[in-house]
């Protein structure tokens, strides 16, 4: 707790058989920052996550999350963390609804039922709380994932790509929640492929390539890396998201129904 | 850590048996086999066999019935844990600050009330069908006692490949050979006329004891050394299962 980090990732290395996933990863994530991963497909963004969150162990190097040793102090890192992976993890079984007052109750919370009608409003999902997840559209799920991830405002909070599948509009309101987080002080670290998304988010981004961060900066430090920009006239052709935003208006998403 | 085991498994049991409750279609998959050997054997082949009892071969029959119900049931353990592994929702568990075994024992103890329901369905059958027992409260409680004691021994076999499978297939075809370990038997005719080898493995296997003493208690027969060596092989599987089911599921999340 001592330290000003939230993260602390020094040589950390984890190989899958004869493949060096990650060969000496260092960064450090600032408390309240949000601090984006950025790499291609087969990076090792997944594999970073998943030994912070202490679901695998790394080969060599160490790890710290809000002051816990990952690989000594486990339970006290699982009870400062929250992880989203990649993949939606909801109860497909269960209602929307019955999923959030579930991971309220495993959290010890009390109120577990306003806590999860609180949710389902902040996440557009009230109307299909009743409903069982898997009559959900992808974007539902993943709302909803994120959702589950939230309960009980651990300091420290773990997205593994989490706009990946979803329509522009969820996005943004996915980034909408991202910002609110770390503007009440949560640190968050996001994995993403998309350059727009660390850019619209966060205060740093580490680009992750060939198992070492080869690059790691605030937005404008990453600019200035690149050559210095020319005066070129253009014409300025609306972009595909401003027509799509155009003709949907922004409001009446169809999976409120 | 530890502290909340208790309250954790039970939320957890909570959402499984919600699981079973809205998929009550896998009660019924489970029971269908087992209903159908009875149906079979009782009208078709039993006439034929000699149990060297004046009573209908039904109340032969039923005991060892009761232990494929169980055999097949343990099928759907292994692959509700394989389905919890393979979308995600096992690692969400695990990194919460939960006690990290209520996970395990909530799927074992779901596993024990479905296969309850499914024993049930099919002591239902076979009321219907003619099968009576006079035995005592206490005799059906010692039944129950061994019947809980087997699926549990089993439940933590199929704990194993619930968590190792790779395919949704893989995870319910280690039942198989339990389901047809009954045949190697006196769950459906008497050991005594078998031929050498395959008597002496009859009756040296755990189905044959627990059959006897099932059967013993059920009509009110001395069951003998039968409940004891039953007993015996139930704590030994359960205790070996167990131990292997913890060391995979250690391995797994650590
Ligand atoms: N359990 C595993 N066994 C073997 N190889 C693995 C395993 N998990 C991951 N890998 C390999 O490790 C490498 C990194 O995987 P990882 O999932 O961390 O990448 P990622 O950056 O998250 O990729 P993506 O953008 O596709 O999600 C990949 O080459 C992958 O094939
Ligand atoms: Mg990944």
């Amino acid at each position: 707790m001592t330290t000003p980090n939230a993260i602390h990732v020094q040589g950390l290395e984890k190989s899958y058989g004869d493949v060096n996933v990650l060969r000496g990863v260092d960064f450090e994530v600032v408390r309240g920052s949000i601090f984006a991963l950025l790499g291609s497909n087969g990076a090792g963004k997944t594999t970073v996550i998943r030994i912070l969150s202490t679901l695998l162990k790394a080969d060599a190097g160490t790890a710290t999350v809000h002051g816990f040793d990952v690989a000594t102090r486990g339970a006290d890192v699982r009870e400062s963390i929250s992880l989203t992976g990649q993949f939606a993890a909801v109860d497909e079984i269960l209602s929307g609804r019955e999923n959030l007052v579930l991971i309220a109750k495993l959290r010890h919370l009390r109120n577990p039922g306003a806590i999860a009608d609180g949710l389902l409003a902040r996440f557009s999902l009230t109307d299909a709380g009743a409903r069982r997840v898997s009559t959900y559209s992808g974007g539902m799920r993943r709302r909803l994932d994120i959702a589950m991830s939230l309960i009980g405002n651990p300091p420290v909070v773990f997205l593994d790509e989490p706009t990946t599948g979803l329509d522009p509009q969820a996005r943004i309101e996915v980034w909408d929640a991202v910002k609110e987080l770390a503007g009440q002080g949560t640190t968050v670290l996001l994995t993403t492929q998309y350059l727009d998304e660390a850019e619209q988010l966060a205060d740093r981004i580490a680009i992750l390539h060939e198992g070492r961060i080869i690059v790691n900066g605030t937005l404008a430090e990453l600019k200035k890396l690149l050559p210095p920009a020319k005066v070129e006239y253009v014409e300025k052709q609306p972009r595909l998201e401003d027509v799509f935003f155009a003709i949907v208006g922004g409001k009446d998403r169809e999976d409120q129904a | 850590m530890t502290k909340h085991f208790f309250g954790d498994t039970t939320v957890l049991l909570g959402r499984s048996l919600r699981h079973i409750t809205r998929s009550l279609d896998t009660i019924i998959t489970t029971t269908i086999m087992p209903i159908a050997f009875l149906l079979l054997f009782v009208y078709v082949f039993g006439g034929a066999i000699k149990t060297g009892s004046s009573s209908s071969y039904v109340q032969y029959l039923l005991p060892g019935i009761l232990l494929i119900t169980v055999a097949t049931g343990i099928s759907y353990t292994a692959f509700r844990l394989f389905l919890d592994m393979k979308n995600g929702i096992f690692e969400r568990f695990q990194s919460m600050p939960i006690a990290r075994s209520a996970v395990l024992w909530a799927h074992v103890l779901t596993s024990l009330v479905a296969n309850l329901i499914s024993l049930v369905v099919v002591v239902l059958v076979a009321l219907l069908m003619g099968f009576r027992s006079g035995a005592s409260v206490l005799g059906w409680l010692a039944v129950l006692g061994i019947l809980v004691l087997f699926t549990l021994a089993l439940t933590w076999i199929a704990v194993i490949p619930g968590l190792t499978a790779k395919s949704a297939d893989g995870a319910s075809a280690f039942s198989y050979p339990l389901v047809f370990l009954p045949f190697l038997s006196s769950a459906f005719v008497p050991t005594g006329t078998m031929p050498g080898p395959v008597r002496w493995f009859a009756e040296n296997q755990p189905v044959t004891s627990i059959v006897n003493a099932i059967r013993g208690l059920l009509t009110e027969q001395p069951v003998g050394s039968d409940i004891w060596i039953a007993l015996a092989w139930c704590a030994g599987i359960l205790v070996v299962a167990y131990f292997f089911a913890t060391l995979t599921y250690r391995r797994k999340i650590s």
